[in-house]
């Protein structure tokens, strides 16, 4: 009868451990070990170096639209380096750095980006890179079921962004998560853009983490630019996952810094003073700080490291170059691959025919 | 008034839609500040208000439902997807309510909207961003589908549509967006729906196509005059319902047919009219009506599309099999 409050949700943690000026809060800085601290920093800078040459590529019309990080290295290395090689990870469309982690080559993306359908190779425990918003949350949530029916000790991570938030697959993945309590983690890189979109005109609540409160599970808002942060929320997420079969949502507050893809013009909607803000929280000057104070390297090093990606990139776009030219030279019936695992024989005709119409007009485009 | 783009043409159509009825709004995702992706609505922003010209969260499905609530309640809503392939993620509203409310309520409750997606590969874009699938939309009792393929249509099509009483998903060939400028008046032109236009005359055979595969199909038959073959060419404009008339009268006196679509072959708009001229003209028919389309697959992976697309040659080649017969 009375009018009383039944639920008090639980509270919203805001987690940050190394600030934008490379200061450390020593009360809360994890016990990384330092192969890990520089496997870290190789990444996160491998990442912003791809992503550079990427970008050079498509000004220069060798690959075709590409979506960069810039700016979220943090956010998806250190949450996607918390996995095991057994742990599932299910990206959406801008997770280069984690996919480069998990086993995808510069020359996979590259072919992707190309246009190529060869560029879709998908180590074990990996989806592919998902276009359809927040649509691969709800496929996390059935790996995540299946493991936990074969009683297989495995975590799923899925990534998607702030805009993601608003589509109802994610509302149904995250719905789900929590009523069959399953080992999956969330992780939101909320970039503060859905291209033209600002995150508070995505949602009226205050933060993304709060959202998994409905739904019955935890739910953490991190510094996405701090490594150290990251990595502290999603070792406890899989954690989770992993011993008491619960989900967990990560918000990591981050910023792209580029464009949304390069056929998108950031000037139309955001001030140059905005992003110039953004930069002074760039993810990897802070962690070099971090990396030079603590002795585990010196500016040699981060110089050696980055020469040493730029040759393997060098290297990497020669070498998919010359995939590219073979893949040109390989007859292009091979546009009817793999459509089914059962052909059907309609499909099988308009194969030969268009075999036939090759060969008559001596292969070339018709 | 000077020459203009077909994506300038659908501009223009909505910004003089909006300035004649205060009821038409536009809304979607990047419509506003951004003036939507391919800029179909700029300037819209500024000059209507964002109360008319609504930035929404990324939400197709979303966007959709909260159109069929807007009809419901005297606005005119004109949602954008910004890619076909986004629509899918809407398709249960467009197919539950859209294209049923006026069914459902016999009358009651009609639902003029018209749902803008930019389709079609031949573009570079990566995967779903290149898709054509107006057969989901003419299968669908309850909507028209129309697909213009000059700015001049573009423009004339896009009034019509915003003016029809039904739901309109207006298909938008983004290959030929910028391709090439027509001259339109300055006066507002609208053009029915659910006519075709004869836009070359012929003796010999009857192509029929639409949207992106226009220029494809015209190129085919300019190819073919060179050999002293006389194409008749027909915009459909409207896929659904199909200008049998025009279509009937035209393939009568040619004795011949070919449709062209990109979209997929198996169940594609080409089977349709090629059962249309069947049933109504088959003793007419000189030979099989023939079709030149997109294979049954998804569009390929951006650097081998244009395999997959119908090209002029092939246009011509088929059109020279249906003549030896």
């Amino acid at each position: 009868m009375p009018r009383r409050i039944i639920e008090r949700p639980r509270g919203i943690e805001y987690l940050s451990i190394l600030d934008e000026k490379g200061r450390v809060d020593k009360k809360l800085e994890p016990d990384i070990p330092e192969e890990t601290l520089k496997a870290i920093h190789r990444l996160m800078v491998f990442a912003r170096l791809f992503d550079e040459r990427t970008l050079q590529l498509q000004r220069q019309g060798r690959i075709g639209t590409f979506a960069p990080i810039k700016g979220q290295e943090a956010a998806q290395v250190a949450s996607v380096l918390r996995l095991r090689e057994q742990d599932w990870f299910v990206p959406s469309f801008r997770e280069t750095a984690a996919q480069i982690h998990r086993g995808l080559t510069p020359q996979d993306v590259w072919l992707f980006y190309a246009g190529y359908r060869e560029g879709v190779r998908v180590p074990e425990h990996d989806l592919p890179l998902c276009v359809p918003v927040g649509s691969q949350c709800q496929h996390a949530v059935g790996i995540a079921y299946a493991s936990k029916l074969k009683k297989r000790d495995e975590v799923t991570m899925v990534f998607h962004g702030d805009g993601a938030t608003s589509e109802g697959d994610f509302h149904e993945a995250m719905n789900f998560a929590g009523v069959f309590h399953l080992p999956v983690v969330f992780v939101c890189q909320n970039n503060q853009w859905a291209i033209s979109l600002p995150r508070e005109r995505q949602t009226a609540s205050k933060t993304i983490a709060q959202k998994a409160i409905a739904y019955g599970f935890g739910g953490i808002q991190v510094d996405g630019n701090d490594p150290l942060a990251v990595w502290v929320a999603a070792g406890e997420a899989v954690e989770r996952a992993r011993s008491e079969s619960e989900p967990t949502l990560i918000e990591c507050v981050t910023y792209r810094l580029a464009v949304h893809t390069t056929a998108d013009d950031p000037k139309r909607y955001r001030s140059d003073e905005e992003v110039k803000e953004w930069e002074k929280k760039d993810p990897i000057p802070r962690f070099e700080k971090y990396l030079k104070a603590k002795g585990v390297m010196s500016d040699k090093d981060f110089a050696a490291v980055r020469e040493e990606i730029r040759e393997e990139l060098k290297t990497a776009w020669k070498e998919t170059e010359q995939v590219i030219r073979e893949l040109e030279a390989t007859r292009p019936d091979v546009i009817f691959d793999a459509i089914h695992a059962e052909t059907p024989p309609e499909l099988a005709e308009q194969r030969a025919y268009f075999l036939r119409r090759l060969e008559r007009e001596g292969g070339r485009h018709a | 008034m000077p020459e203009i783009t077909l994506i300038e043409g659908v501009n223009l159509a909505l910004k003089e839609k909006m300035a004649e009825n205060e009821n038409v709004v536009v809304l979607g995702q990047d419509v506003g500040l951004d003036g939507g992706i391919f800029r179909a609505t700029i300037g819209l922003i500024e000059e209507f208000g964002a109360d008319r010209v609504i930035d929404t969260p990324l939400a197709e499905a979303g966007i959709i439902g909260m159109a069929v609530g807007m009809a419901m309640n005297g606005l005119i809503p004109i949602p954008e997807m910004q890619f076909s392939g986004f629509s899918y993620t809407a398709f249960h509203q467009i197919e539950n309510h859209v294209a049923r409310y006026h069914w459902r309520t016999r009358g009651q409750i009609p639902m003029p909207m018209v749902i803008r997606m930019p389709y079609g590969a031949g573009v570079r874009a990566f995967e779903l961003h290149s898709e054509s699938r107006e057969a989901y939309w003419a299968h669908t009792p309850g909507l028209k589908v129309v697909i213009p393929s000059t700015p001049r249509k573009a423009r004339a099509l896009l009034r019509a549509a915003i003016e029809h009483p039904d739901p309109v998903v207006f298909y938008e060939p983004k290959a030929i967006y910028r391709a090439f400028r027509e001259n339109v008046s300055d006066e507002p032109e609208t053009m029915e729906i659910g006519k075709a236009e004869v836009v070359r005359e012929g003796r010999h055979i009857t192509m029929i196509a639409y949207g992106a595969m226009m220029p494809r199909t015209l190129e085919a038959a300019r190819m073919l005059a060179d050999e002293g073959i006389e194409a008749e060419v027909i915009d459909l404009m409207t896929v659904s319902p199909l200008d049998e008339e025009t279509i009937i009268e035209s393939v009568r006196r040619t004795g011949r047919a070919l449709v062209v679509h990109e979209a997929p072959r198996s169940f594609g708009p080409a089977a349709e009219i090629i059962a249309r001229l069947n049933d109504k003209i088959f003793f007419e028919l000189e030979a099989p009506v023939a079709r030149v389309t997109g294979y049954d697959m998804p569009p390929p992976f951006f650097a081998r599309e244009q395999w997959f697309l119908p090209s002029p040659t092939r246009i011509a080649d088929e059109a020279r099999e249906t003549l030896k017969l």
